[in-house]
């Protein structure tokens, strides 16, 4: 057998989320409609223009981490770690007693440790470059997440870190699942940003996306003729992946496979040529060798900026016709979690499939602009084999993944 | 104002702060003789000690400072070393 | 047919903008001459650093053809990025309009994206670091593509019309090689046709050389900068920060060929490993680094006395110099005293994540002209440091398959293999 015959199966889910940390709790209050988004507590928001954020509550690192890498990570890590953690368990898979070549971590990141980097840009500024942590080489980059899991667990495979705004998530999927067919047996992938912080804050206001509404149950509001923008979240999901017949030779609970994944760019801004999302849809339902009638749910990417919501919705129609697949947006619970937020989506996803439900998108009230048959407010309890995960990025990224039952 | 000496008690709290603990290694125990590599403190966790320690007392450390202070004490001493004339001067 | 990916992977087009002069001629001039680009830092005031010394690249955004708008909106690595990708479809002959849009992507390497822009950018929100509670009043409307560095990837594309799968990989140093080696693998497995991919960094900003300083990792010997990047050498006493931007246009062999194409070289095998051991620190045997190489070897068919010339990563910190001598032992076994082995980062710095690409640009010159490029400032071995590092001088050296190795904060240990493609066993 080939190696492209090698399946990609998912066994094992972290999840981190605003509106729950633990995959059970996200799911349950997922499920019921419960939202993470609140006031920013982090720091006083009162002089920004955006006030609200999908915060992750009750989340002390001690707790669950080594004491020696707190002052080394930052949030975002900290978060990732046991996210981790919590994945291989969940997999029932004890990284110490796996050959370390043969597991990879393959993570995303949008823009880093930055609430580590801001507290070092201010020392570097208020006090001099002397008071610069050691760790700051490190720390807010990049790459940290991949690195520090693949310490803390022996990883000693194929690793990656791939950066494409808030459709990466999707793009360290596919990646990991690459990596699979090229003979690697496990896989950890998946995406936690966390940047909740004023310098983080300030940065995200200049996209001009972010939704200046205060009350929670009315500001982030995709396919909603009230859509004005996102609100930001902390979090994400990391997946344990493995080759399938490798997971069921051990007996391990398959949430199910990714099956198909497709990636483009839209674009030049004024080209006149059309957006890309179509296109990635395309390409991942031909990956999974899937047709439009075969998929049971799309998890959009809900941008909640009426163009971008328009170019979805006639991205869903054109592919599938008018209100002819439900569609759900469970991230208006928690904001948009950036790199964390398709991997959140692709958890979901699959636990969607397992209790045969599809959770809501919260407060929208669909405009009827939208022919899509969105499921709001109340979790649809339906069969659900096959899904679409739809993610899109600052400067037009696509990205397009198909999960389906095994 | 420079510190008049650089205690034991000093180092614990900036490994603590710079470095955070090792849960199998009481720090509070008979350490002074004890490698930092068996306090859990690799060479970049002793670079941020480095650090802190130079701002905190106004010194600056050798490079070799760091590698050559296997254990508490000789970086103790090291440290303390450097504080004497800083107080005479 | 045999093996997961039949279609093969080549280089057609190059850009390079490194210190000493942007283009690839002046690159090669810098290299093959063993001059060396390294300077006291004229970015700001480097006196209050440890560390004052940095490679840095004379790059007139304006000169080189960015329009006023596009230089405001993109910080300095993305602007190379952008000129040298533009250099690279040049230099391919590509007529990339009459491409499939969809069929050709992009994926640029960047261990720590707009670090420049966000450096300067902070500094003024905050007022200096005087606000925790940074002014949003004083944020440039192009910040977001300074906080998500993918931004380099879509200014690329543009840049080249491409609408295909685009990312940005950041591996910390190995970026380069790992952006290359994603983008071969896209065109390996048909999910494009083409690539334009490199690797892109512009580091040399107060935030950067502070924290290397905090970790002692650059070396401060500030009274001779143009010998400071001294690897393989016992004197050596840390790296110099550099920067710059390597791109490439990749295509399958058969296309290339069927439109007469220049071939640079093929992209024959590449694999990268993580030491799962410390963020910043190597273990001294080299083991991951070598099962990379061995992989990449592999996945080239190559035999490791096939190699001619090994482009290593070379940093000119002892522990890597020591890790990777080690690490070349161990998987190419004798051949590894009989390869010349060589560091440009001796003349052209240590770019971070760009570095990759810029020595792989570096390999695939060294296949072109024939000539092995010397590591410089190399005068007094380091014992332990007991291979054939082509001190100081260029060596005419015929040469038909190149291993570039990287490695990296976070563990990454990368390799790649390029050779010609009619060298191959296949």
């Amino acid at each position: 057998m080939s190696a492209t015959g090698v399946r990609a199966a998912v066994t094992g889910l972290g999840v981190v989320a605003p509106n729950g940390l633990g995959t059970e709790t996200y799911w349950t209050a997922t499920r019921k409609g419960i939202s993470g988004i609140g006031r920013i507590t982090r720091f006083v928001p009162d002089q920004y223009p955006a006030q609200l954020a999908g915060e992750i509550d009750g989340f002390d690192a001690a707790e669950h981490l080594p004491g020696r890498l707190l002052p080394q990570t930052d949030r975002m890590t900290q978060l990732a770690l046991v996210a981790a953690d919590w994945a291989f368990q969940d997999a029932a898979v004890r990284p110490e007693d796996l050959p370390g070549f043969e597991m990879g971590v393959i993570t995303a990141s949008s823009s880093g440790g930055f609430a580590f980097g801001q507290r070092e840009l201010q020392a570097l500024w208020s006090k001099g470059s002397r008071y610069v942590s050691a760790y700051q080489s490190f720390a807010w980059f990049y790459a940290v997440n991949s690195g520090q899991i693949s310490i803390r667990n022996g990883m000693r495979g194929p690793s990656g870190v791939v950066v494409s705004d808030q459709a990466g998530g999707l793009d360290a999927i596919a990646q990991a699942r690459r990596q699979l067919r090229k003979g690697t047996r496990l896989v950890m992938a998946g995406a936690v940003d966390a940047s909740i912080c004023p310098w983080g804050w300030v940065a995200q206001m200049a996209s001009n996306r972010l939704s200046v509404g205060r009350d929670p149950e009315r500001a982030y509001l995709p396919f909603d003729d009230a859509a004005a923008g996102h609100v930001p979240g902390e979090g994400g999901a990391l997946l344990v992946m493995e080759d399938l017949e490798q997971a069921r030779a051990r007996g391990a609970r398959i949430y199910g496979e990714v099956a198909g994944y497709g990636a483009t760019l839209d674009p030049r801004p004024g080209s006149g040529r059309p957006p890309g999302l179509r296109k990635a849809v395309e390409l991942a339902l031909a990956d999974a060798g899937a047709s439009p009638g075969d998929i049971d749910v799309v998890f959009a990417d809900a941008a909640a900026l009426p163009d971008l919501d328009r170019i979805e919705t006639e991205t869903i129609t054109a592919v599938f016709g008018a209100r002819a697949v439900p569609v759900t947006a469970p991230k208006t619970m928690t904001g948009r979690l950036y790199s964390g937020a398709a991997p959140l989506d692709l958890a979901a996803a699959f636990l969607a499939m397992r209790d045969e439900v599809i959770p809501p998108s919260v407060g929208v009230t669909p405009s009827p602009g939208h022919d899509l048959d969105l499921v709001v407010d109340r979790e649809r309890p339906a069969p659900v084999r096959s899904a679409l995960v739809l993610a899109r990025g600052h400067g037009g990224f696509n990205s397009a993944a198909v999960v389906r039952a095994v | 104002m420079p510190a008049h000496e650089f205690t034991l008690e000093d180092l614990k709290r900036i490994l603590r702060e710079g470095a955070g603990a090792d849960e199998g290694v009481d720090l509070d125990g008979d350490i002074l003789d004890t490698d930092f590599g068996s306090l859990g403190y690799e060479s970049l966790a002793l670079l941020e000690t480095g650090g802190r320690i130079e701002r905190e007392f106004g010194i600056t450390l050798d490079d070799e400072t760091l590698t050559d202070a296997a254990t508490p004490r000789s970086l103790l001493e090291a440290v303390n070393a450097l504080l004497v004339p800083a107080e005479v001067g | 047919m045999s093996g997961a990916y039949p279609r093969r992977v080549v280089i057609t087009g190059i850009g390079v903008t490194a210190p000493g002069g942007v283009g690839v001629k002046s690159f090669w001039n810098t290299l093959s001459g063993g001059h060396t680009a390294t300077r006291r830092i004229t970015f700001f005031d480097p006196s209050p650093f440890r560390s004052q010394v940095a490679a840095e690249v004379d790059f007139d955004a304006e000169l080189l053809g960015l329009s006023a708008q596009e230089i405001r909106r993109m910080d300095r690595a993305a602007q190379f990025a952008v000129v040298t990708a533009r250099d690279a479809v040049a230099d391919s002959g590509l007529e990339f309009t009459a491409l499939d849009p969809h069929r050709t992507g992009v994926t640029i390497g960047s261990a720590v994206g707009a670090t420049m822009g966000l450096d300067q950018e902070y500094r003024t929100v905050s007022d200096s670091g005087r606000l925790d509670l940074v002014d949003h009043t004083y944020a440039v409307p192009h910040l977001y593509n300074h906080l998500v560095p993918s931004s380099f990837a879509a200014e690329v594309a543009w840049a080249v019309g491409a609408e295909g799968p685009a990312t940005v990989v950041s591996t910390g140093c190995t970026s380069g090689l790992d952006a290359v080696g994603y983008a071969a693998d896209l065109i390996r497995e048909g999910s494009a046709d083409v690539m334009v991919a490199g690797a892109t960094d512009a580091p040399i900003s107060p935030i950067t050389v502070a924290c290397f300083d905090a970790i002692k990792a650059t070396t401060p010997r500030n009274d001779d900068p143009e010998h400071a990047s001294r690897p393989f050498d016992g004197t050596r006493n840390g790296f110099v920060l550099g920067e710059g931007a390597a791109v490439f246009v990749l295509e399958e062999l058969g296309s290339a060929r069927r439109r007469g194409a220049h071939v640079y070289a093929e992209i024959a095998g590449y694999a990268t490993r993580s030491n799962a051991f410390h963020m910043t620190g190597l273990r001294p045997d080299g083991r991951e680094m070598a099962e990379a190489i061995r992989v990449a070897l592999d996945e080239a068919r190559l035999d490791p006395e096939a190699v001619d010339y090994v482009n290593a990563h070379g940093s000119g910190t002892k522990q890597n110099d020591r890790h990777e001598t080690a690490a070349f032992k161990r998987s190419l076994g004798e051949h590894a005293y009989a390869v010349p082995v060589s560091s440009i980062k001796s003349m052209v710095g240590h770019s971070l994540g760009a570095i990759g690409a810029i020595e792989i640009a570096a390999s695939t010159l060294a296949m072109e002209h024939g000539v092995v490029p010397p590591t410089a400032n190399l005068h007094t071995p380091d014992p332990e440091c007991d291979l054939d590092y082509v001190p100081v001088t260029a060596r005419e050296w015929p040469t038909d398959a190149v291993l570039s190795v990287g490695s990296g904060f976070g563990g990454f240990q990368s390799a790649m293999v390029l050779a010609r493609p009619d060298r191959r066993n296949a």
